[in-house]
């Protein structure tokens, strides 16, 4: 499922909304994740999972082009805990 | 600015509340609306990907042995299905531009 499939089916649940409505409520959901989570903030979706970001350390990598070692710097990452209900729910058969 | 909050389905029923309107309500059934055909997607198979944001991506694991920490007694791992989340560049690049 991409992104507009997803606005369709909330479309089609909401036919008292405008799609460019739908459409900012998408968005508005996805930035606040983002958002928080480049605050440095947590976001728990119980029953869905939480994201959160990691701290990698710097470390050295090398150009695969040229063989060049290069310093790859500090940086935080993305994470993603999905929750014990989802994770429950993909391996029921 | 609180560094270590949290966000939580509340918020973000919040945000849509005074940025687009809804009631309090509405916006928590658009959020549980959201995450609900997320997961009915994934349960039944999807990969799910949202530009700008991310891609949740399932995989399949084998059968494998492993072994309980506490009493050493190896035990077989069924095969099973799980979810991995794969951020965008344009998120990986946001959460390293703030630091």
């Amino acid at each position: 499922m991409i992104r507009s499939e997803l606005l369709e089916k909330l479309a089609l649940e909401n036919p008292d909304l405008k799609p460019d409505e739908i459409e900012k409520i998408v968005d508005l959901f996805f930035n606040q994740i983002s958002q928080k989570l480049a605050e440095g903030g947590r976001v728990e979706l119980r029953g869905f999972g939480a994201f959160s970001t990691r701290q990698r350390n710097p470390r050295m990598g090398r150009n695969p082009r040229t063989g060049e070692s290069v310093e790859v710097p500090a940086k935080r990452v993305p994470y993603f805990k999905p929750g014990k209900e989802v994770r429950e729910r993909l391996n029921r058969r | 600015m609180n560094f270590t909050s949290t966000l939580t389905r509340a918020d973000l029923a919040d945000t849509m509340n005074r940025q687009v309107g809804l009631s309090r309500a509405d916006g928590a059934v658009m959020v549980e609306s959201i995450l609900d055909h997320m997961i009915e997607a994934l349960v039944s198979g999807e990969n799910v990907k949202i530009s700008g944001f991310g891609t949740f991506v399932l995989r399949d694991k084998g059968e494998r042995t492993g072994r309980n920490p506490k009493t050493g007694v190896e035990v077989p791992i069924a095969p099973r299905r799980v979810l991995t989340f794969r951020a965008s560049q344009t998120m990986r690049d946001r959460i390293i531009a703030a630091g």
